[in-house]
């Protein structure tokens, strides 16, 4: 799936993945797609709560080499 | 759906509990919520523009995991309060844990409102000048006002 920004949050723990996250969607377009790689294992979980939480829609939660790739449109 | 809000007391000022508001803080932050915190009695040690004092002793912590067992008469004694804390936080660099600085800019660049108690500000004489900017400072009564609209509330 393509996407128009890519965040790598390797190596960072909770709640870094989640805050940078919001910070990269925030100079985006609604409707853009930003893609974000997490090694910590919380981020599964607080992807899923961040997008319910606000507004924004998880295209897609999946493993890759070890890491999490999460897709997430800006609402 | 209504915008959530929190109100964070943060009383103490040791690098383990320094952690809690912050995180919880900045985590509500970015899922939207209107957070304020509170900070007073050690906890105003967290506003400091210098953190460096901001440490871990090893002593009466009997829930800190330790790499050998350590006797109290051991913990008591010169040098293991600051070996303690460069290891807490090398271990947390290593990790990839936010530093508090990193955390509290977060905070603030979220609107995170953070508020100083005056109260203690006056007890311990410390100046503004101690402080980083961008905070505000008041009383328990301007903060039980916030405090009792929101939907978590909590003492750390």
């Amino acid at each position: 799936m393509s996407y128009d920004k890519e965040f790598d949050a390797s190596g960072l723990a909770c709640p870094m993945p989640i805050v940078k996250t919001k910070k990269s969607l925030a100079d985006m377009a609604s409707g853009q797609v930003l893609r974000v790689i997490a090694t910590d294992p919380g981020s599964v979980s607080d992807m899923q709560a961040f997008t319910e939480q606000t507004g924004h829609t998880l295209l897609s939660s999946t493993t890759e080499n070890k890491k999490y790739i999460f897709l997430i449109k800006k609402a | 759906m209504a915008q959530k809000k929190m109100a964070i007391i943060a009383t103490k000022g040791a690098l383990d509990m320094a952690y809690p508001p912050l995180i919880l803080a900045s985590t509500a932050a970015a899922l939207g919520w209107e957070v304020q915190v509170f900070f007073t009695f050690y906890g105003l040690q967290l506003l400091r523009k210098d953190l460096s004092g901001i440490h871990i002793s090893p002593l009466a912590n009997p829930a800190m995991p330790m790499p050998v067992p350590m006797p109290v008469v051991v913990q008591m004694l010169p040098g293991m309060e600051a070996m303690a804390t460069s290891m807490m936080k090398a271990k947390m660099k290593k990790k990839g844990v936010a530093s508090l600085e990193e955390l509290r800019t977060l905070c603030l660049e979220a609107d995170v409102k953070f508020i100083a108690c005056q109260m203690t500000v006056d007890l311990f004489e410390f100046s503004k000048d101690d402080f980083i900017g961008g905070i505000e400072f008041g009383g328990a009564a301007t903060f039980l006002k916030f405090a009792g609209e929101t939907d978590v509330c909590l003492f750390i």
